[in-house]
Protein backbone atom coordinates (compact mmCIF):
# COMPACT_ATOMS: atom_id res chain seq x y z
CA UNK A 1 0.00 0.00 0.00
CA UNK A 2 1.58 3.28 -1.07
CA UNK A 3 1.15 5.91 1.64
CA UNK A 4 0.61 9.57 0.89
CA UNK A 5 4.07 10.47 2.17
CA UNK A 6 5.88 7.92 -0.01
CA UNK A 7 6.02 10.50 -2.77
CA UNK A 8 8.55 12.29 -0.55
CA UNK A 9 10.91 9.40 -1.26
CA UNK A 10 10.45 9.91 -5.00
CA UNK A 11 11.15 13.63 -4.63
CA UNK A 12 14.27 12.88 -2.63
CA UNK A 13 15.53 10.43 -5.25
CA UNK A 14 14.88 12.97 -8.00
CA UNK A 15 16.86 15.62 -6.13
CA UNK A 16 19.73 13.21 -5.65
CA UNK A 17 19.79 12.42 -9.37
CA UNK A 18 19.71 16.14 -10.18
CA UNK A 19 22.59 16.77 -7.80
CA UNK A 20 24.60 14.00 -9.43
CA UNK A 21 23.98 15.36 -12.89
CA UNK A 22 24.98 18.87 -11.85
CA UNK A 23 28.18 17.62 -10.25
CA UNK A 24 29.02 15.59 -13.34
CA UNK A 25 28.22 18.53 -15.60
CA UNK A 26 30.51 20.77 -13.53
CA UNK A 27 33.32 18.20 -13.83
CA UNK A 28 32.88 17.89 -17.61
CA UNK A 29 32.84 21.65 -18.15
CA UNK A 30 35.87 22.21 -15.98
CA UNK A 31 37.86 19.54 -17.84
CA UNK A 32 36.63 20.77 -21.22
CA UNK A 33 37.88 24.18 -20.20
CA UNK A 34 41.29 22.62 -19.64
CA UNK A 35 41.37 20.51 -22.81
CA UNK A 36 40.06 23.29 -25.07
CA UNK A 37 41.82 26.18 -23.33
CA UNK A 38 38.34 27.64 -22.86
CA UNK A 39 38.08 30.05 -19.93
CA UNK A 40 34.33 30.45 -20.38
CA UNK A 41 33.72 26.77 -19.83
CA UNK A 42 35.83 26.93 -16.70
CA UNK A 43 33.78 29.88 -15.52
CA UNK A 44 30.52 28.02 -16.22
CA UNK A 45 31.77 25.15 -14.08
CA UNK A 46 32.49 27.53 -11.20
CA UNK A 47 28.95 28.88 -11.33
CA UNK A 48 27.44 25.48 -10.72
CA UNK A 49 29.06 25.16 -7.31
CA UNK A 50 26.45 27.17 -5.38
CA UNK A 51 23.60 25.08 -6.86
CA UNK A 52 25.40 21.90 -5.91
CA UNK A 53 25.97 23.04 -2.33
CA UNK A 54 22.35 24.16 -1.97
CA UNK A 55 21.00 20.85 -3.27
CA UNK A 56 23.14 18.92 -0.83
CA UNK A 57 21.69 20.98 2.04
CA UNK A 58 18.14 20.39 0.78
CA UNK A 59 18.70 16.66 0.55
CA UNK A 60 20.21 16.47 4.05
CA UNK A 61 17.29 18.40 5.49
CA UNK A 62 14.75 16.27 3.62
CA UNK A 63 16.38 13.10 4.95
CA UNK A 64 16.38 14.31 8.55
CA UNK A 65 12.76 15.36 8.18
CA UNK A 66 11.71 12.03 6.68
CA UNK A 67 13.55 10.02 9.34
CA UNK A 68 11.97 12.15 12.07
CA UNK A 69 8.39 12.21 10.82
CA UNK A 70 7.97 8.94 8.95
CA UNK A 71 9.97 6.40 11.03
CA UNK A 72 11.30 4.56 7.97
CA UNK A 73 12.59 1.02 8.16
CA UNK A 74 14.32 -1.46 5.88
CA UNK A 75 14.97 -0.18 2.35
CA UNK A 76 13.51 3.24 3.18
CA UNK A 77 15.97 3.89 5.98
CA UNK A 78 18.80 2.60 3.76
CA UNK A 79 17.69 5.12 1.16
CA UNK A 80 17.93 7.88 3.76
CA UNK A 81 21.45 6.85 4.71
CA UNK A 82 22.51 6.50 1.07
CA UNK A 83 20.97 9.85 0.17
CA UNK A 84 22.94 11.60 2.91
CA UNK A 85 26.20 9.91 1.99
CA UNK A 86 25.71 10.12 -1.77
CA UNK A 87 24.77 13.80 -1.65
CA UNK A 88 28.01 14.41 0.22
CA UNK A 89 29.97 12.48 -2.41
CA UNK A 90 28.34 14.47 -5.20
CA UNK A 91 29.03 17.71 -3.36
CA UNK A 92 32.67 16.76 -2.93
CA UNK A 93 32.87 15.86 -6.62
CA UNK A 94 31.45 19.30 -7.32
CA UNK A 95 34.16 20.82 -5.12
CA UNK A 96 36.82 18.96 -7.14
CA UNK A 97 35.27 20.31 -10.33
CA UNK A 98 35.37 23.78 -8.81
CA UNK A 99 39.02 23.30 -7.94
CA UNK A 100 39.84 22.15 -11.49
CA UNK A 101 38.02 25.14 -12.97
CA UNK A 102 39.94 27.59 -10.77
CA UNK A 103 43.25 26.07 -11.78
CA UNK A 104 42.26 26.17 -15.44
CA UNK A 105 41.56 29.87 -15.11
CA UNK A 106 44.90 30.40 -13.37
CA UNK A 107 46.80 28.53 -16.10
CA UNK A 108 44.99 30.27 -18.94
CA UNK A 109 45.43 33.73 -17.44
CA UNK A 110 49.12 33.00 -16.99
CA UNK A 111 49.99 31.00 -20.11
CA UNK A 112 47.19 31.84 -22.52
CA UNK A 113 46.58 28.21 -23.43
CA UNK A 114 47.08 24.68 -22.16
CA UNK A 115 50.34 23.28 -23.51
CA UNK A 116 50.61 19.96 -21.69
CA UNK A 117 47.47 17.89 -21.27
CA UNK A 118 49.13 14.57 -20.35
CA UNK A 119 46.38 11.94 -19.92
CA UNK A 120 43.76 14.37 -18.61
CA UNK A 121 41.36 13.66 -21.50
CA UNK A 122 41.44 9.92 -21.00
CA UNK A 123 41.18 10.22 -17.22
CA UNK A 124 38.24 12.59 -17.33
CA UNK A 125 36.35 10.41 -19.78
CA UNK A 126 36.75 7.44 -17.45
CA UNK A 127 35.89 9.41 -14.30
CA UNK A 128 32.85 11.19 -15.75
CA UNK A 129 31.61 7.91 -17.25
CA UNK A 130 31.94 6.28 -13.83
CA UNK A 131 29.98 9.14 -12.26
CA UNK A 132 27.25 8.93 -14.91
CA UNK A 133 27.03 5.17 -14.56
CA UNK A 134 26.76 5.52 -10.78
CA UNK A 135 23.76 7.78 -11.25
CA UNK A 136 22.25 5.37 -13.78
CA UNK A 137 22.66 2.32 -11.60
CA UNK A 138 20.94 4.20 -8.75
CA UNK A 139 18.01 5.05 -11.03
CA UNK A 140 17.78 1.57 -12.55
CA UNK A 141 18.72 -0.36 -9.38
CA UNK A 142 21.44 -2.08 -11.40
CA UNK A 143 23.65 -4.09 -9.07
CA UNK A 144 25.96 -5.44 -11.79
CA UNK A 145 26.87 -2.02 -13.14
CA UNK A 146 27.50 -0.77 -9.61
CA UNK A 147 29.94 -3.61 -9.00
CA UNK A 148 31.71 -2.94 -12.31
CA UNK A 149 32.22 0.74 -11.45
CA UNK A 150 34.29 -0.23 -8.44
CA UNK A 151 36.68 -2.18 -10.64
CA UNK A 152 37.10 0.69 -13.10
CA UNK A 153 38.61 2.98 -10.51
CA UNK A 154 42.03 1.36 -10.74
CA UNK A 155 42.44 2.52 -14.37
CA UNK A 156 41.98 6.14 -13.30
CA UNK A 157 44.44 5.66 -10.46
CA UNK A 158 47.05 4.31 -12.90
CA UNK A 159 46.63 7.29 -15.22
CA UNK A 160 46.97 9.69 -12.30
CA UNK A 161 50.18 8.04 -11.20
CA UNK A 162 51.50 8.20 -14.76
CA UNK A 163 50.64 11.90 -14.97
CA UNK A 164 52.43 12.58 -11.75
CA UNK A 165 55.48 10.69 -12.96
CA UNK A 166 55.52 12.57 -16.25
CA UNK A 167 55.01 16.01 -14.78
CA UNK A 168 57.34 15.58 -11.82
CA UNK A 169 60.21 14.09 -13.81
CA UNK A 170 63.48 15.88 -14.24
CA UNK A 171 62.93 16.18 -18.00
CA UNK A 172 62.19 19.85 -18.53
CA UNK A 173 58.86 20.76 -20.02
CA UNK A 174 59.85 23.57 -22.27
CA UNK A 175 56.36 24.81 -22.82
CA UNK A 176 55.11 25.03 -19.27
CA UNK A 177 56.22 26.72 -16.08
CA UNK A 178 56.76 24.89 -12.83
CA UNK A 179 53.63 26.48 -11.45
CA UNK A 180 51.51 25.22 -14.34
CA UNK A 181 53.06 21.78 -13.96
CA UNK A 182 52.04 21.70 -10.28
CA UNK A 183 48.54 22.86 -11.07
CA UNK A 184 48.22 20.21 -13.77
CA UNK A 185 49.31 17.57 -11.26
CA UNK A 186 46.61 18.83 -8.92
CA UNK A 187 44.02 18.79 -11.71
CA UNK A 188 44.91 15.17 -12.37
CA UNK A 189 44.53 14.47 -8.65
CA UNK A 190 41.10 16.13 -8.61
CA UNK A 191 39.91 13.92 -11.47
CA UNK A 192 41.21 10.89 -9.62
CA UNK A 193 39.17 12.06 -6.56
CA UNK A 194 36.05 12.42 -8.72
CA UNK A 195 36.49 8.79 -9.76
CA UNK A 196 36.86 7.86 -6.08
CA UNK A 197 33.56 9.57 -5.31
CA UNK A 198 31.92 7.69 -8.17
CA UNK A 199 33.27 4.47 -6.69
CA UNK A 200 31.83 5.45 -3.29
CA UNK A 201 28.48 6.04 -4.96
CA UNK A 202 28.57 2.62 -6.54
CA UNK A 203 29.25 1.07 -3.12
CA UNK A 204 26.33 3.02 -1.69
CA UNK A 205 24.03 1.72 -4.42
CA UNK A 206 25.13 -1.83 -3.60
CA UNK A 207 24.29 -1.19 0.05
CA UNK A 208 20.93 0.28 -0.91
CA UNK A 209 20.01 -2.74 -3.03
CA UNK A 210 21.42 -5.49 -0.84
CA UNK A 211 21.74 -4.07 2.67
CA UNK A 212 25.35 -5.23 2.69
CA UNK B 1 -25.91 33.68 21.06
CA UNK B 2 -26.92 30.26 19.87
CA UNK B 3 -25.17 27.33 18.30
CA UNK B 4 -28.08 26.57 16.05
CA UNK B 5 -28.79 25.41 12.56
CA UNK B 6 -27.99 28.79 11.05
CA UNK B 7 -24.38 28.49 12.24
CA UNK B 8 -23.43 26.39 9.22
CA UNK B 9 -23.62 29.44 7.02
CA UNK B 10 -21.23 31.33 9.31
CA UNK B 11 -18.49 28.74 9.39
CA UNK B 12 -15.44 29.92 7.44
CA UNK B 13 -14.39 28.10 4.29
CA UNK B 14 -10.95 29.65 3.82
CA UNK B 15 -7.97 27.47 4.75
CA UNK B 16 -5.63 28.19 7.63
CA UNK B 17 -8.12 30.30 9.64
CA UNK B 18 -8.64 29.72 13.30
CA UNK B 19 -11.78 27.64 13.85
CA UNK B 20 -11.36 26.72 17.52
CA UNK B 21 -10.10 29.41 19.85
CA UNK B 22 -9.28 28.51 23.43
CA UNK B 23 -8.35 31.16 25.97
CA UNK B 24 -7.18 30.66 29.56
CA UNK B 25 -9.23 27.52 29.91
CA UNK B 26 -9.37 25.81 33.33
CA UNK B 27 -11.26 22.55 33.85
CA UNK B 28 -11.88 20.44 36.95
CA UNK B 29 -13.28 17.09 37.93
CA UNK B 30 -14.79 18.03 41.27
CA UNK B 31 -11.95 19.43 43.36
CA UNK B 32 -9.25 18.10 41.07
CA UNK B 33 -8.07 20.47 38.41
CA UNK B 34 -7.37 18.65 35.14
CA UNK B 35 -6.58 21.51 32.77
CA UNK B 36 -4.64 24.66 33.65
CA UNK B 37 -4.87 27.92 31.76
CA UNK B 38 -4.92 26.41 28.23
CA UNK B 39 -4.78 28.85 25.35
CA UNK B 40 -4.47 27.76 21.75
CA UNK B 41 -5.85 28.27 18.24
CA UNK B 42 -6.78 25.31 16.09
CA UNK B 43 -6.65 26.02 12.40
CA UNK B 44 -9.36 25.10 9.98
CA UNK B 45 -8.80 22.18 7.60
CA UNK B 46 -5.68 21.06 9.35
CA UNK B 47 -4.96 18.01 11.46
CA UNK B 48 -3.95 18.92 15.00
CA UNK B 49 -2.56 16.19 17.22
CA UNK B 50 -2.60 16.17 21.02
CA UNK B 51 0.21 14.13 22.55
CA UNK B 52 1.36 13.57 26.08
CA UNK B 53 1.64 10.91 28.76
CA UNK B 54 -1.41 9.18 30.22
CA UNK B 55 -3.44 11.43 32.47
CA UNK B 56 -2.08 14.67 31.03
CA UNK B 57 -5.56 15.90 30.10
CA UNK B 58 -5.49 15.56 26.33
CA UNK B 59 -8.68 13.47 26.06
CA UNK B 60 -10.38 15.69 28.64
CA UNK B 61 -9.47 18.71 26.57
CA UNK B 62 -10.67 17.04 23.37
CA UNK B 63 -14.06 16.31 24.91
CA UNK B 64 -14.40 19.98 25.84
CA UNK B 65 -14.77 20.83 22.15
CA UNK B 66 -18.11 19.03 21.87
CA UNK B 67 -19.09 19.25 25.52
CA UNK B 68 -19.00 15.52 26.04
CA UNK B 69 -17.69 16.27 29.52
CA UNK B 70 -21.17 17.60 30.32
CA UNK B 71 -22.14 13.96 30.73
CA UNK B 72 -19.81 13.71 33.74
CA UNK B 73 -21.52 15.05 36.86
CA UNK B 74 -18.47 16.42 38.57
CA UNK B 75 -16.92 17.99 35.46
CA UNK B 76 -16.89 21.75 35.45
CA UNK B 77 -15.22 24.70 33.82
CA UNK B 78 -13.42 26.96 36.23
CA UNK B 79 -12.46 29.69 33.82
CA UNK B 80 -11.68 30.74 30.30
CA UNK B 81 -13.50 30.10 27.04
CA UNK B 82 -13.76 27.79 24.07
CA UNK B 83 -15.03 29.40 20.90
CA UNK B 84 -15.84 27.60 17.69
CA UNK B 85 -16.27 29.92 14.75
CA UNK B 86 -16.34 32.85 17.19
CA UNK B 87 -19.18 31.35 19.25
CA UNK B 88 -18.61 30.54 22.91
CA UNK B 89 -19.77 26.94 23.00
CA UNK B 90 -20.33 27.13 26.76
CA UNK B 91 -22.71 30.04 26.32
CA UNK B 92 -26.10 29.74 28.00
CA UNK B 93 -28.09 29.47 24.78
CA UNK B 94 -25.94 26.95 22.99
CA UNK B 95 -27.81 23.89 21.77
CA UNK B 96 -25.47 21.04 22.68
CA UNK B 97 -27.11 18.59 20.28
CA UNK B 98 -26.62 21.03 17.44
CA UNK B 99 -23.03 21.59 18.55
CA UNK B 100 -22.34 17.88 18.36
CA UNK B 101 -23.62 17.76 14.79
CA UNK B 102 -21.01 20.30 13.83
CA UNK B 103 -18.32 18.74 15.97
CA UNK B 104 -18.35 15.01 15.33
CA UNK B 105 -16.45 12.46 17.35
CA UNK B 106 -14.82 9.10 16.78
CA UNK B 107 -13.77 7.07 19.78
CA UNK B 108 -10.96 4.72 20.61
CA UNK B 109 -13.17 1.68 20.49
CA UNK B 110 -15.32 1.68 17.40
CA UNK B 111 -18.99 1.71 18.33
CA UNK B 112 -21.21 1.02 15.34
CA UNK B 113 -24.87 0.69 16.11
CA UNK B 114 -26.21 -2.88 16.13
CA UNK B 115 -27.85 -2.17 12.82
CA UNK B 116 -27.06 -2.59 9.15
CA UNK B 117 -24.22 -0.71 7.54
CA UNK B 118 -26.79 1.41 5.71
CA UNK B 119 -28.78 2.21 8.82
CA UNK B 120 -25.68 3.23 10.75
CA UNK B 121 -25.15 6.08 8.30
CA UNK B 122 -28.81 6.88 7.78
CA UNK B 123 -29.70 6.94 11.47
CA UNK B 124 -28.53 10.48 12.12
CA UNK B 125 -30.45 11.77 9.13
CA UNK B 126 -33.63 9.90 10.01
CA UNK B 127 -33.76 11.38 13.51
CA UNK B 128 -33.49 14.79 11.88
CA UNK B 129 -36.61 13.93 9.91
CA UNK B 130 -34.98 13.07 6.59
CA UNK B 131 -36.70 9.91 5.39
CA UNK B 132 -36.79 10.13 1.61
CA UNK B 133 -34.98 7.05 0.33
CA UNK B 134 -33.27 8.71 -2.60
CA UNK B 135 -31.72 11.30 -0.29
CA UNK B 136 -30.66 8.69 2.23
CA UNK B 137 -29.18 6.51 -0.52
CA UNK B 138 -27.15 9.42 -1.84
CA UNK B 139 -25.88 10.45 1.58
CA UNK B 140 -25.01 6.87 2.54
CA UNK B 141 -22.99 6.40 -0.64
CA UNK B 142 -21.32 9.81 -0.29
CA UNK B 143 -20.32 9.15 3.30
CA UNK B 144 -19.07 5.64 2.64
CA UNK B 145 -17.04 6.91 -0.29
CA UNK B 146 -15.76 9.71 1.91
CA UNK B 147 -14.61 7.13 4.43
CA UNK B 148 -13.00 4.99 1.71
CA UNK B 149 -15.43 2.15 2.49
CA UNK B 150 -17.86 2.16 -0.41
CA UNK B 151 -16.04 -0.34 -2.63
CA UNK B 152 -15.67 -2.75 0.29
CA UNK B 153 -19.30 -2.71 1.43
CA UNK B 154 -21.48 -1.53 -1.46
CA UNK B 155 -22.78 -5.03 -2.09
CA UNK B 156 -23.69 -5.70 1.53
CA UNK B 157 -25.19 -2.51 2.87
CA UNK B 158 -28.00 -4.41 4.54
CA UNK B 159 -25.65 -6.65 6.48
CA UNK B 160 -24.94 -5.97 10.14
CA UNK B 161 -22.18 -3.50 10.83
CA UNK B 162 -21.03 -5.76 13.64
CA UNK B 163 -19.83 -8.27 11.05
CA UNK B 164 -17.21 -5.86 9.73
CA UNK B 165 -13.56 -5.96 10.69
CA UNK B 166 -12.26 -3.56 13.36
CA UNK B 167 -10.74 -1.23 10.81
CA UNK B 168 -13.90 -1.21 8.73
CA UNK B 169 -16.02 -0.52 11.80
CA UNK B 170 -13.85 2.45 12.68
CA UNK B 171 -14.13 3.84 9.15
CA UNK B 172 -17.90 3.25 9.37
CA UNK B 173 -17.94 5.33 12.55
CA UNK B 174 -16.10 8.08 10.68
CA UNK B 175 -18.63 7.83 7.83
CA UNK B 176 -21.46 8.01 10.34
CA UNK B 177 -19.98 11.18 11.80
CA UNK B 178 -19.65 12.67 8.30
CA UNK B 179 -23.34 12.04 7.53
CA UNK B 180 -24.50 15.02 9.54
CA UNK B 181 -21.99 17.28 7.80
CA UNK B 182 -19.75 18.39 10.64
CA UNK B 183 -17.03 20.97 10.20
CA UNK B 184 -14.80 19.45 12.85
CA UNK B 185 -13.96 15.83 13.60
CA UNK B 186 -12.58 14.85 16.98
CA UNK B 187 -10.73 11.55 17.13
CA UNK B 188 -9.76 10.05 20.45
CA UNK B 189 -7.05 7.44 19.77
CA UNK B 190 -8.95 6.15 16.74
CA UNK B 191 -6.33 3.55 15.80
CA UNK B 192 -5.23 2.21 19.14
CA UNK B 193 -7.34 -0.94 18.73
CA UNK B 194 -6.43 -1.51 15.07
CA UNK B 195 -3.76 -3.57 13.31
CA UNK B 196 -1.06 -1.80 11.25
CA UNK B 197 -2.88 -2.14 7.92
CA UNK B 198 -6.17 -0.89 9.30
CA UNK B 199 -4.26 1.92 11.01
CA UNK B 200 -2.63 2.86 7.71
CA UNK B 201 -6.05 2.98 6.02
CA UNK B 202 -7.47 5.24 8.72
CA UNK B 203 -4.41 7.50 8.49
CA UNK B 204 -4.79 7.72 4.72
CA UNK B 205 -8.43 8.60 5.28
CA UNK B 206 -7.47 11.36 7.73
CA UNK B 207 -5.07 12.73 5.13
CA UNK B 208 -7.88 12.88 2.57
CA UNK B 209 -10.52 14.22 4.96
CA UNK B 210 -8.48 17.22 6.04
CA UNK B 211 -9.15 18.81 2.67
CA UNK B 212 -12.73 19.32 3.83
CA UNK B 213 -12.72 18.98 7.62
CA UNK B 214 -10.80 20.22 10.62
CA UNK B 215 -9.50 17.23 12.53
CA UNK B 216 -8.22 17.06 16.10
CA UNK B 217 -6.70 13.74 17.09
CA UNK B 218 -5.51 12.45 20.44
CA UNK B 219 -2.87 9.77 20.09
CA UNK B 220 -0.40 7.94 22.23
CA UNK B 221 1.49 7.00 19.11
CA UNK B 222 4.00 9.77 18.49
CA UNK B 223 4.96 8.36 15.13
CA UNK B 224 1.31 8.59 14.13
CA UNK B 225 1.15 12.20 15.29
CA UNK B 226 4.26 12.92 13.22
CA UNK B 227 2.79 11.18 10.16
CA UNK B 228 -0.70 12.59 10.09
CA UNK B 229 -0.72 16.02 11.72
CA UNK B 230 0.05 19.54 10.59
CA UNK B 231 0.36 20.85 14.13
CA UNK B 232 1.06 19.10 17.41
CA UNK B 233 0.28 20.11 20.98
CA UNK B 234 2.22 18.50 23.82
CA UNK B 235 0.43 18.33 27.17
CA UNK B 236 1.83 17.42 30.55
CA UNK B 237 0.05 17.37 33.92
CA UNK B 238 -2.86 19.35 32.53
CA UNK B 239 -0.76 22.09 30.99
CA UNK B 240 -0.04 22.90 27.39
CA UNK B 241 3.74 22.74 27.23
CA UNK B 242 4.34 23.40 23.55
CA UNK B 243 2.21 23.83 20.45
CA UNK B 244 3.69 24.30 17.00
CA UNK B 245 3.84 22.93 13.49
CA UNK B 246 4.58 19.23 13.62
CA UNK B 247 7.91 19.56 11.82
CA UNK B 248 9.18 21.85 14.56
CA UNK B 249 7.82 19.80 17.46
CA UNK B 250 9.53 16.63 16.25
CA UNK B 251 12.64 18.04 14.62
CA UNK B 252 13.55 20.92 16.90
CA UNK B 253 11.19 21.50 19.85
CA UNK B 254 11.66 24.61 21.95
CA UNK B 255 10.82 23.16 25.33
CA UNK B 256 13.14 20.64 26.99
CA UNK B 257 10.13 18.74 28.36
CA UNK B 258 8.88 18.26 24.81
CA UNK B 259 12.31 17.07 23.72
CA UNK B 260 12.43 14.65 26.65
CA UNK B 261 8.98 13.23 25.88
CA UNK B 262 9.35 12.77 22.14
CA UNK B 263 12.78 11.22 22.53
CA UNK B 264 11.44 8.70 25.04
CA UNK B 265 13.35 10.05 28.00
CA UNK B 266 10.21 10.26 30.07
CA UNK B 267 6.53 9.45 29.82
Amino acid sequence: MKRYFHNELDELSNKLILLGEKANEAARMAVDGFLESDIEKAQAALQLDDDIDALEQEISHACVRYITLRSPVSSDVRLMLVAIKASHDFERAGDEAHSIAKKVKNILSRDGRIEEAVAIAEMSQLACAMMQDAITCFVQEDLETAQAIIERDSAVDRLNRANFKTLSSDTPHAQITDRTRIETILISKSIERIADHAKNLAEEVIYLLTGE
Amino acid sequence: MQFDKSISAKLPTAAADTIIEVRHFDFCYGDTQALFNISMDIHEKEVTAFIGPSGCGKSTFLRCFNRMNDLIDIAQIKGGSVKISDIDIYGKDVDVIELRKHVGMVFQKSNPFPKSIYDNIAYGLRIQGITKKSILDDVVEECLRGAALWDEVKDRLNESALGMSGGQQQRLCIARALAVKPKILLMDEPCSALDPIATAKVEELIHQLKQDYTIVIVTHNMQQAARVSDRTAFFYLGKLIEYDVTDTIFMNPSDPQTEAYISGRFG
